[in-house]
């Protein structure tokens, strides 16, 4: 590795560093075996912490970071004065398998500037796929971003090779869009998370390899003046109408080279914390957007408190849930209560009636779950639930977000 | 009182021969001294004469014991014994108690061991050292808190079948030559490993994917704690990184927006738009780079013929011949089709001949290699390049052979026998019949001349159409 790869390696790592969807978990296991090299077990593992507390996982960079698109947000947007690189196709090949040697990384996350066309640019990235896993026998996990605006046969070339792919639709809003990322076509963007769920679905059924770990996006919160609803309502549909995997969220960071259109400001953090948090009400707990939307004011999420207590706290009358008779969907509705802790009460209750100290040893919530809850030997006194300070005794001052 | 000695390290062998000593004389915990510390990590045991029956357990308690005897603390095998006891004497299904207090600790030891094999997992890191043998052999150096050494071992030679490498720990170390895995005794930190350039690149890129509008180092000790950043080529970076992040960010809010200093390039974002294949021969060209959508196949058979051919005659998908000739319609069917063509008098070299799917799917038995139909899922992923191809050709009638072809042409199943005529496809002049290779299958001489001279009929009423 010489010093003018070292010194490529930084630029487009850099510019690589504002996409979330990086994770490596979700495709079957599978091991390169005497020829190949590596493996994936199915749950990804994280590698290397960054001083943001962000996982390394990945070799996360960019092919190239010249763009010929003008997306404001972007700091490869071609209007922007950064240094410019681009690796070539075997120089992606060396890096990914070296570090995987290393056990530096689960795998390979290839994004790319659009240079040329949208179809050269996709092709270069399917072909540092396909190298690494048809000449090299590599078993790691690949993610390729698409770029939607490629022919279908490519993306379906991509497919092959790739555990996953994602297609960032960047911005919640068609209209937010049209504004900041004038070149792109939020219709493109979503007939291609189709097409690419509908070969999913095929190969599933046909039994073929074909993106196994799914499809993925990212949207970036912050930039516009969308709501957490409307960010909360896009990602349903995402979720329903795509069959996506995962929705990320990527508060809007400060970037050098920032463009005049948008207000520079500090990322919203917190906000982009409390989005994952209403993500997973609603992918795993049951919840409906409208249900956690209403836990905030004016179609955004309560800063202060994650959104299921806000939502306990706004349907106090639906508590408190005794732990030892309530089914499992309410009880994934108790603050505090996740869902290991609730499959954990499902099965040591058909034992026992569980009291509040069973309960400590069962989830590491208990002090939020408290006022929301009834057990063998505990009722909340004179309906806790109904104090005025409950949310100021539940609520947790966030210190380690704050940044300056 | 029964005083068992174990092993130092995880001696998962020695506990489960006391565990059927014990059972089988129905010894209580309370009555067992349990001790550690007898020397040899990997040493050989000769199973004891005195060796009780097997003792059967749930298979969650198995996998329990084998992840918790690897704890470092000395109680280990005692709360486990306790443990088995309970499960043997009515306790079946104590681990799913979560709440009882034994099963509370022993989950707790569980966890923790789990955790330094995945830390162990996620943040060894290999150096690669020259091999006298002239490849590449990999060494690394890691700091386990508990006896997990032989844990990890089956992911690292699952992931790294392929390298030579050796791990070292002061709780023992592991070699793997690409055939066997080798254990050997405690190793003392090695004082350099020198590697080609990796970790400095390494170091690079971990530098470079922090962005330091996001700092928040509590989150990353968390995950990282310090105490495995001694093994970690890039951890040297983390200081510098956090001393400098608040004026980089601040440096960023004040910066000006940035003015462009390129003139907006509309002509090359325009020209992006037309991206698609602009003639026969580029279409040809991706066809060609293209991977084959379907198992088996080896190389994309082209169509053939010209632009502006009348009739287009598409069939289902090059067989073992065409795969050979890298040509469509020379094998047995072909011929046939070549013969029906001169008996309607369509010269076939006027045509435009192609398949719907551009590869051979095959299975191979011994020597042959027997050809499959293509799936629909298939055939559809070859719609793209054959609808792209007729609009190069523009043919003034588009033939379809068989069921194949037809489901590609009208995206839906066709009944070819019942259907077999004039049909509209997506946007052209259709005709369907049937495929050469179905005249090839009939099996009596009679009914083969019959479905001859239909297939003969359809081909010149096509050409009247066309
Ligand atoms: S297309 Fe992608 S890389 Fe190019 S400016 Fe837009 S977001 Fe940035």
């Amino acid at each position: 590795m010489d010093d003018a790869l070292i010194e490529k390696l930084g630029i487009l790592a850099d510019a690589a560093k504002y996409d979330a969807s990086c994770a490596s978990s979700g495709a079957k296991p599978r091991r390169g075996g005497k020829e190949g090299l590596g493996s994936t077990t199915g749950a990804g593992i994280c590698h290397a912490y960054t001083p943001d507390g962000r996982c390394v996982s990945l070799l996360k960079i960019l092919l190239t970071n010249h763009c010929l698109f003008d997306c404001v947000y972007c700091i490869n947007r071609r209007s922007s004065n950064v240094r410019r690189a681009r690796f070539t196709v075997e120089e992606v090949v060396k890096l990914t398998l070296g570090f995987y040697k290393r056990n530096c990384i689960e795998g390979l996350f290839l994004s790319s500037g659009i240079i040329r066309s949208p179809d050269h640019t996709m092709e270069q990235m399917m072909l540092v796929a396909r190298t690494l896993r048809r000449d090299h026998g590599f078993a790691g996990y690949i993610h390729l971003k698409t770029i939607p605006e490629a022919s279908p046969w490519l993306i379906e070339q991509a497919g092959l090779w790739a555990d996953r792919l994602s297609i960032n639709l960047e911005l919640p809003t068609d209209h937010s869009l049209k504004t900041f990322a004038p070149e792109k076509n939020g219709g493109t963007i979503k007939a291609v998370m189709g097409q690419v769920n509908e070969r999913i679905v095929e190969a599933k059924e046909e039994r073929r390899r074909f993106s196994p770990a799914g499809q993925s996006t990212q949207l970036i919160v912050g930039a516009d003046d969308a709501t957490d609803r409307s960010v909360l309502e896009t990602s349903g549909t995402l979720y329903q109408r795509y069959g996506l995997r995962r929705v990320y969220y990527s508060a809007f960071s400060p970037i050098p080279e920032a463009s005049s259109v948008l207000p520079v400001k500090p990322p919203p953090l917190q906000r982009e914390n409390r989005l994952y948090q209403a993500d997973w009400l609603l992918r795993y707990y049951g919840f409906t957007v409208e249900e956690i939307a209403s836990g905030g004011e004016g179609g955004m999420l309560d800063l202060g408190i994650d959104p299921k207590l806000a939502w306990a706290l706004k349907n106090r009358e639906r508590f408190p849930v005794d732990v030892n008779r309530a089914d499992r969907e309410m009880l994934l509705r108790v603050p505090g209560l996740g869902a290991r802790a609730v499959d954990k009460i499902l099965s040591a209750r058909r034992h026992t009636r569980l009291r509040m100290e069973d309960l400590g040893r069962l989830s590491n919530g208990l002090r939020r779950a408290r006022p929301f809850l009834i057990a063998a030997d505990y009722h909340p006194v004179g309906g806790l639930t109904d104090r005025l300070d409950l949310r100021q005794r539940l609520v947790t001052p966030s210190s380690q977000l704050s940044l300056f | 009182m029964r005083p068992i000695a174990l092993r130092d390290g995880a001696d998962l062998d020695g506990f489960r021969r006391a565990v059927r000593r014990l059972a089988a004389a129905r010894t209580a915990p309370e009555a067992v001294l349990w001790s550690v510390g007898a020397p040899s990590l990997f040493g050989d045991d000769a199973p004891t004469p005195d060796e009780g029956a097997p003792v059967l357990l749930p298979q969650a308690v198995g996998r329990l014991i084998e992840t918790v005897v690897c704890h470092g603390d000395p109680e280990r095998y005692a709360l486990l014994y306790r443990l088995v006891w309970r499960v043997l004497n009515g306790e079946r299904a104590l681990l799913d108690q979560h709440a009882d207090p034994l099963v509370h600790r022993l989950e707790r030891l569980n966890k923790a061991v789990r955790r330094d094999i995945h830390k162990m997992h996620a943040f060894l890191r290999f150096r690669a050292l020259p091999d006298p043998g002239g490849g590449e052999r990999y060494v690394a150096w890691f700091e386990p808190d508990h006896h997990i050494v032989e844990a990890v071992a089956p992911f690292f030679v699952e992931r790294f079948e392929s390298m030579v490498w050796t791990i070292l720990t002061p709780k023992g170390s592991l070699h793997w030559d690409r055939h066997r895995l080798m254990t050997g005794p405690p190793a003392e930190r090695p004082d350099s490993l020198a590697d080609d350039r990796f970790a400095e690149g390494w170091q690079r890129y971990y530098e470079s994917t922090f962005n330091p509008a996001r700092v928040n180092p509590t989150a990353m000790r968390a995950e990282m704690p310090q105490k495995y950043w001694a093994n970690m080529p890039e951890t040297a970076a983390i200081p510098a990184l956090v001393r400098a992040a608040p004026a980089r960010v601040q440096a960023m809010l004040e910066a000006e927006a940035a003015i462009p200093r390129r003139r907006m390039p509309e002509k090359a974002v325009a020209a992006m738009g037309r991206q698609a294949p602009d003639s026969l021969a580029d279409l040809n060209r991706l066809i060609l780079r293209s991977e084959p959508l379907v198992p088996g196949a080896t190389r994309a058979v082209l169509g053939e013929g010209t632009e502006g051919a009348a009739i287009a005659i598409v069939g289902e998908q090059p067989g073992d011949q065409e795969d050979r000739d890298g040509r469509p319609f020379v094998g047995p069917a072909g011929q046939l089709l070549t013969a029906a063509l001169e008996e309607a008098g369509i010269e076939r070299g006027g045509l435009y001949l192609t398949n719907a799917v551009k590869h051979f799917k095959f299975v191979q038995r011994g020597k042959r290699r027997i050809h499959q139909s293509p799936t629909a899922g298939e055939v559809k992923h070859y719609r793209w390049w054959l609808m792209t191809e007729l609009g190069f050709v523009r043919p003034r009638l588009v033939v379809a052979l068989g069921a194949t072809a037809a489901l590609a042409l009208t995206g839906r199943p066709v009944a070819v026998l019942r259907e077999r005529g004039p049909m509209a496809f997506d946007g052209w002049n259709g005709f369907v019949t049937v495929h050469p290779s179905y005249l090839l299958r009939l099996p009596g001489e009679e009914e083969r001349r019959r479905a001859q001279a239909d297939f003969v009929a359809d081909l010149r009423r096509a050409a009247a159409l066309a």
